[in-house]
């Protein structure tokens, strides 16, 4: 079993209302200069065949019509 | 007639769904882990909160086994009806163009909406006239309608929006103010207002019933008794 990572995003130009707002709210603490914030989702599995893991993606992990992922190798 | 009314865990709105298909004909709940559909002629998807939402509304309980049947039985053009989380449920499950994406606002809304029939002539909307407004309660946090540009405007062709927020009431940043919108085929219609609550007239409105009573006919005529 080996771990992986996938990380999944909006897909762009996709409007992110959670991301706008975490771009809101940083400069309201004083963390001025941050822009293009998007919040996305960390998935963590081990899987024994990593060949299986786009095929993952795409019916479950993430809705490719929306999100895009990235397998992140260990 | 006879409906079937989904519940997965989570479901909340498989009640109220019920007792709206009983104004116009039969009704028996469907439990998620059961792959027979009991001979209905109609399925309705309610609302809640399916597995509890997690990973993206509606992802999880697409494979659910009472799932597979479903869309079985929409591949062979019976009619299903998907409310709120139902409709993120088709979506998901590839039944529905699009996909629910959380509201521009982020916040849960609930709150009378007045909805614009675009087309009367369907399973799902012939009880109404085009262009009346249908008065029904919508209350969600995802329910902002997403398609690719590609997508939309073949959704927009073919007629597929059934349903828009009236042009001062759309709350939730739906593309086009689309509210409901069904398959290519016809046979399959998502919306997220709940027509279930709209039944009566102790909650201010009894277009919601309208819905209902379109499905029943669309299968009373397809189907002579």
């Amino acid at each position: 079993m080996t771990r992986y990572r996938v990380l999944v995003r909006p897909k762009a130009g996709i409007l992110d209302p959670q991301g706008q707002a975490v771009e809101r709210a940083l400069p309201a603490l004083g963390f001025d200069g941050v822009a293009n914030v998007h919040v996305g989702r960390l998935v963590e599995l081990d899987v024994e065949d990593a060949s299986q893991l786009p095929a993952m993606c795409e019916k479950l992990l993430a809705n490719p019509l929306i999100e895009d992922y990235e397998i992140v190798t260990p | 007639m006879k409906f079937g009314v989904l519940r997965f865990p989570g479901t909340c709105d498989e009640v109220d769904a019920q007792l709206a298909c009983e104004r116009v004909g039969e009704a028996v709940i469907l439990w998620h882990g059961d792959r027979d559909l009991q001979g209905v002629d109609a399925v309705v998807v309610p609302g809640g909160f399916s597995y509890g939402d997690y990973l993206r509304v509606g992802a999880i309980a697409r494979f659910s086994p009472v799932m597979e049947s479903v869309i079985a039985f929409a591949r062979e053009g019976g009619p299903v009806l998907g409310i709120c989380n139902g409709f993120q449920v088709l979506c998901e499950a590839g039944l529905l163009p699009g996909a629910l994406l959380p509201n521009r606002s982020l916040r849960f809304v609930c709150r009378q909406v007045d909805l614009v029939v675009e087309h009367a002539d369907t399973a799902f909307t012939n009880a109404c006239v085009e262009g009346e407004r249908l008065s029904i309660p919508a209350k969600h946090q995802t329910g902002c309608w997403y398609a690719p540009p590609a997508l939309h405007e073949q959704v927009e062709a073919n007629g597929q929006v059934l349903l828009r927020y009236a042009s001062d009431q759309s709350f939730n940043g739906s593309l086009a103010d689309v509210a409901g919108v069904r398959n290519e085929a016809g046979n399959v219609f998502g919306l997220m207002p709940h027509p279930e609550h709209a039944v009566d007239p102790l909650t201010g409105s009894v277009d919601g019933l309208k819905i209902f009573q379109s499905i029943h006919d669309h299968v009373a005529a397809r189907v002579p008794a």
